[in-house]
């Protein structure tokens, strides 16, 4: 009985593969599940040269070994990898018609955050005037690039014109060996980001301030890839302020970097992807894998970021500083509130003499939330006079929140220097007395008060995006004490 | 102005104000002397609208309106206004943020538009002259790494942007040398005006030398157990917090 019932089983399943669904791409989304079929649809969507699909395959495969990570600080149900879409086609059709149909709650957050009428109806999802459209904006930013070697376009475009570029870096710093998530995501990415700037070339632009819209409806699985060349310059954003509700609850983005010999990288981003409810239901899950590689001599690589989305964060930009006398940062604020959780932080891979990292950490913790921060400084038996500097903040609002503090060290010769502080502090009633005594209420009082604390990463992220920054935080934390 | 009738007041279950009565005019100044421990910030505190201490009976009025019905920030924009004992650090905030933040919120309520960067800048020059403080200081984060005379010197620069109707300074001048103290007392009275009052709370009769007050209350032990013209505060002075505790 069990045979046969095993038997019609396998015909069932079999018979997938025999009228494999990856024949079928007009579909405009692949079914629930993963499969190596799953893949080759995607891949086929995609329309991708078969270098492409091999990488995905070998990831797949791999993927299929693993065991998802267990030792982070979070919490959450078993994530069930079969129930889920993997690919879905970019919605051609706007949502709404007007901003009249949009959910009043998320119009009153763009109100807050300042952010501009005609960003608010393409973040919403709501059809934009032609007009208005920055396709305009987009062409001249383009050409300006274009002008100068640069090349920044979709992942997707990428592969098809520039194959060779991304044959040659796809996978060179984070392997899809790497970690569960850096192979999920290499199996099946949508899509994401390419820039290469060549040699000798200082992009005079911030990198994606005109498309952080776009960016920030990529999809689930985002794979961006940063090549700069000899001497070459680039500060490239990603992210948005505005809270991105999406209905794919799992992310798992990959971001690559490679700086050649006196490069220097700066990238900045801001995480809001829709934290959930006062529960922690319906929050997006946010497993990234951030790396890049100081590859050549004197060169430099920065991460700044400021997390505040998501019900779940696991996120580790880290810096491999191979080249001698390269340089590494990482500039991190990490907001939790209501039932958020998040596990972040860095990982600083000292290879090169005389090497140098500083990392800057600042978690705010508020609601019943948890924050940890997760560290790794490393300087290897080679990497002679390495130094490393880091201080590593926590901010608790409340009694109910928790932050803690994983610093791993390993010096791996004597003449490196590694140094850690770490401080953890609660805003005190007195602190925010003094505030209304002075005629600002509770929540402006936790909004100055948090931005003075973050005030050091904030500094770090270009002038636009930090003025947007510093107003998201402040309305984080709403409702957060009183 | 501000008119306390029988006011008890306790922090913890434990009464520390206990039937207090006192009034204040505009255009008067007033202060209010008393050992340590006698619940001189206390009141401050609850005319400020600290929650942390419970009304436990009684009654304020400022401006005719019931003060217990104002929250804090709402006294602080109707211009009632605090120097602290004891200022606080808020680190990475600078002075000059957080107080057009304060005079912004005090505009709104007021009805009156916000001022812009350089018009607070501006002000905020004039003030700076006016109570005669060092221009670095404004661009540091608000009392981070100050010593006790800029601190002190702050809140009476803070008072000056915000021009209160109302003034309760609480141990302005206690740690101050005889130049900080000047200038603690010549920014008060620079600042005074026919329709604004001033209560100032010490423990020495020191600051009264530069601050002439039109009455003297001591407390004691969370009640008001004397009131008089300046000469009590030299008389005080002279024979002691013991004396009027003898007396009473
Ligand atoms: N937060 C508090 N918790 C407990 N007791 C307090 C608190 N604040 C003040 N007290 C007590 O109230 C009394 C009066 O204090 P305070 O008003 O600071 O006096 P003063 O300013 O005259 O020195 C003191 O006995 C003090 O210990
Ligand atoms: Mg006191």
């Amino acid at each position: 009985m069990e045979d046969k019932n095993n038997d019609i089983l396998n015909e069932v399943t079999g018979s997938d593969y025999k009228y494999g669904f990856y024949t079928d791409i007009d579909m405009d989304q692949a079914p629930p599940g993963l499969t190596e079929d799953t893949v080759r649809f995607i891949s086929a969507k995609k329309n991708e040269p078969e270098f492409m699909l091999e990488f995905r395959l070998k990831a797949f495969r791999y993927w299929q070994t693993m065991q998802e990570p267990e030792w982070a600080h979070l919490e959450y149900p078993p994530i069930n990898y079969q129930d889920k879409i993997y690919y879905s086609a970019p919605r051609k059709k706007p949502k709404y018609e007007s901003l009249d149909e949009v959910d009043p709650e998320l119009l009153e957050t763009f109100d807050k955050l300042g952010i501009p009428l005609d960003e608010r109806k393409k973040l919403a999802g709501v059809a934009v005037d032609a007009v208005m459209d920055s396709v305009s904006v987009g062409s001249t930013f383009k050409k300006t690039l274009s002008e100068q070697g640069i090349i920044f376009c979709s992942f997707s475009e990428a592969v098809q014109k520039y194959p060779d570029l991304v044959k040659k870096y796809m996978g060179s710093v984070v392997p899809h060996t790497d970690n569960f998530f850096a192979a999920l995501n290499s199996a099946v990415f949508s899509d994401g980001s390419f820039a290469y700037i060549p040699k000798g070339v200082k992009c005079p632009l911030e990198l994606s301030t005109y498309f952080r819209i776009n960016a920030a409806n990529t999809g689930q699985f985002e794979r961006t890839l940063i090549v700069a060349e000899e001497g070459s310059y680039v500060s490239y954003m990603e992210g948005c302020t505005a809270p991105i509700r999406d209905e794919h609850q799992l992310h798992a983005a990959i971001v690559e970097i490679v700086a050649h010999k006196d490069a220097e990288v700066k990238y900045s981003t801001v995480q809001n992807w829709w934290p959930g409810d006062k529960d922690g239901k319906g929050g997006v899950y946010n497993f990234v894998t951030k790396r890049g590689i100081c590859e050549g001599e004197n060169s430099k690589i920065s991460w700044t970021q400021v997390e505040t989305g998501s019900a779940i964060t696991w996120k580790y930009p880290s810096l491999i500083l191979k080249g001698d006398r390269s340089t590494g940062e990482f500039y991190s604020v990490a907001v939790t509130n209501k039932r958020q959780q998040a596990d972040t932080g860095t990982k600083m891979i000292h290879l090169g003499k005389d090497t140098k990292s500083t990392i800057i950490s600042k978690g705010i913790s508020a609601g019943r939330s948890n924050n940890s921060y997760r560290g790794l400084v490393k300087t290897s038996r080679r990497a002679e006079n390495a130094r490393n500097f880091s201080q590593c903040d926590s901010l608790l609002l409340g009694d109910q929140s928790g932050a803690h503090t994983f610093p791993y060290i390993e010096v791996g010769n004597r003449s490196s220097i590694v140094e850690h502080e770490a401080t953890t502090s609660k805003i005190s009633e007195d602190q925010l007395f003094y505030c209304l005594q002075r005629g600002i209420d509770m929540e402006g009082a936790i909004g100055l008060i948090v931005n003075g604390y973050a005030k050091e990463v904030l500094s770090k992220l270009p002038m636009e995006f930090a003025v947007e920054a510093q107003k998201l935080l402040s309305v984080s934390l709403e409702g957060s004490v009183g | 102005m501000l008119k306390i009738k029988d006011l008890s007041v306790s922090v913890h279950g434990k009464i520390i104000i206990e039937g207090l009565n006192l009034e204040v005019n505009e255009g008067e100044v007033h202060a209010i002397m008393g050992p340590n421990g006698s619940g001189k910030s206390t009141l401050a505190s609850v005319i400020a609208g600290r929650e942390l201490f419970t009304v436990e009976s009684g009654e304020i009025t400022y401006l005719g309106q019931n003060l217990f019905d104002m929250p804090a920030e709402e006294r602080a924009r109707e211009g009632i206004f605090m120097g602290f004992q004891y200022p606080v650090e808020i680190p990475g905030v600078s002075i000059a943020n957080f107080m057009r933040t304060a005079l912004n919120e005090k505009r709104k309520h007021l009805g009156l538009e916000p001022l812009t960067g350089a018009e607070f800048l501006k002000l905020m020059e004039e003030k700076k002259k006016m109570v005669d403080i060092h221009s670095k200081l404004t661009n540091r984060a608000v009392n981070e790494g100050f010593s006790g005379g800029e601190k002190k010197k702050n809140e009476i620069f803070q008072m000056a942007l915000l021009e209160p109707r109302l003034a309760i300074l609480d141990e302005t001048d206690s740690g101050l040398d005889i130049d900080a103290l000047k200038v603690v007392a010549n920014g008060v009275n620079k600042l005074k005006r026919e329709d604004n009052a001033t209560i100032v709370i010490t423990h020495y009769q020191r600051l009264l030398d530069y601050i002439v007050p039109d009455f003297v209350h001591v407390l004691y032990d969370g009640r008001i157990i004397r009131s008089g013209p300046k000469e009590l505060a030299m008389e005080l002075e002279e024979k002691g917090y013991d004396w009027i505790k003898q007396e009473k």
